[in-house]
């Protein structure tokens, strides 16, 4: 039995950035679809905005995209050379969707006020629920990256 | 504005002999002996990404796109992205490789090589041409120009497909491209020329151009941007689809 290539892939940084583009991803998608388009809270345009506003937007929409497909080739690619590990993409994937949040609620949100959650509304109820949700996932997302920093794959046979 | 004769024969109808001869020179190709089996499904491809951009400037949709942006919308993504992607993956430089003779074929390749064809197929330029191409178009007094000239309309169309073809073959072809680049390039100019299509669709939803209506251009902005996010996720998934392909492990005992 012939011994696999595998010595260019660092498998436990490729498990991270897989998970962290899924992340951003997600982040974007939901931000996308529950809020722009289901609930209708807010939408991709609200007129009030800044021109780099518009432009950090705009980028961060196409950026989300390109995130989420990338991230999940990568993650077929952990899974066809059997170094996947689970909980550490896992805990990535947390921490890109905490972290897309947290600059969405600060920075998009209040320091360019591009747009907010909802209009009408009190804020503070909202704005405190999504970043403290976006912080506990960074901070959850962190401890997994923490606890799986020398893992191994599951599937890795070279590795012992 | 100029007189599309409705349920006539507009003077566009002469766009369907250069679009049938291509079509039937595509079917020539992959049916003969020399294309050694060549797939069917990319001679369907080539049919319906011509018939996408012709119905851009063919009736109805030409008449209304004068009339009605979120036409115009409909046209611009036929002509300039589902058309040309189309067009890109039914890879016709290919075929026209293996089945022309020796010497057009030799000419073709030296074409490909040339110098003018390494400037255009550098990712920066093709986005530039085809992400500059709509600014003037939405932008500029050619807006107006083109609503006013049918001429007009179809130069800037023309534009569209041939600056739309170009992108995207620079981006996710898989005809022969020499000096093509890498992939980090190509994702980053996919990204910007994304993220540039998307900030100009908003800005048209606020600020449609000179002569349409605000519901009108807000019609056509959602169309232009969530159509076109629909082929430019396509274009994504092409180039991811690539690296992943390209990056295989060699050995198969990865696979077990």
């Amino acid at each position: 039995m012939s011994t696999p290539t595998r010595a260019p892939v660092r498998s436990r940084r490729r498990n991270v950035l897989s998970g962290v583009l899924v992340g951003i991803g997600i982040a974007a998608f939901v931000d996308e679809v529950v809020f722009h388009q289901l609930l209708q809270w807010h939408h991709f345009y609200d007129k009030s905005t800044t021109a780099v506003g518009l432009f950090s937007d705009g980028l961060f929409h196409a950026f989300g995209w390109f995130a989420v497909v990338a991230g999940l080739f990568l993650f077929a690619d952990l899974r066809r050379r059997a170094i996947l590990i689970p909980s550490r993409w896992a805990g990535a994937v947390l921490l890109g969707t905490g972290a897309f949040q947290l600059y969405d609620g600060t920075v998009q949100h209040k320091l360019m006020e591009l747009h907010q959650i909802r209009y009408n509304v009190p804020l503070l109820p909202y704005d405190l629920l999504w970043n403290l949700s976006a912080a506990a996932m960074i901070l959850a997302g962190a401890a997994l990256l923490y606890r799986t920093r020398h893992a191994k794959p599951d599937g890795d046979r070279a590795g012992a | 504005m100029h007189d599309h004769q409705a349920g006539g024969f507009g003077v566009e109808l002469l766009f369907l002999i250069p679009a049938a001869a291509a079509v039937a020179a595509y079917w020539a190709g992959t049916l003969s002996a020399r294309s050694r089996q060549w797939p069917l499904h990319r001679a369907v491809l080539f049919t319906f990404g011509t018939a996408a951009v012709l119905a851009a400037v063919l009736d109805p949709l030409a008449t209304r796109s004068h009339e009605d942006f979120a036409a115009l919308g409909i046209a611009h993504l036929l002509a300039g992205m589902l058309g040309p992607l189309m067009l890109v993956l039914s890879r016709p430089i290919s075929l026209a490789l293996r089945t022309l003779d020796v010497v057009p074929a030799r000419r073709l390749s030296g074409v490909l090589r040339s110098r003018p064809l390494r400037v255009l197929t550098f990712p920066v330029t093709a986005a530039v041409l085809n992400i500059g191409g709509m600014v003037l178009m939405f932008r500029t007094g050619l807006f107006t120009a083109m609503q006013e000239s049918a001429p007009v309309h179809w130069l800037v169309t023309f534009h569209l497909v041939a600056a739309g073809y170009l992108y995207t073959a620079v981006l996710v072809g898989r005809d022969p491209m020499p000096h093509r680049a890498g992939f980090r390039l190509r994702a980053a100019v996919l990204i910007l020329s994304a993220a540039a299509h998307n900030i100009l669709a908003k800005t048209l939803y606020a600020d449609p151009p000179p002569g349409v209506l605000p519901a009108d251009g807000q019609a056509g902005a959602l169309v232009l941007y969530y159509g076109g996010g629909v082929v430019e996720i396509v274009i994504i998934f092409l180039l991811c689809r690539q690296w992943y392909s390209s990056t295989r492990p060699r050995s198969t005992y990865a696979y077990a």
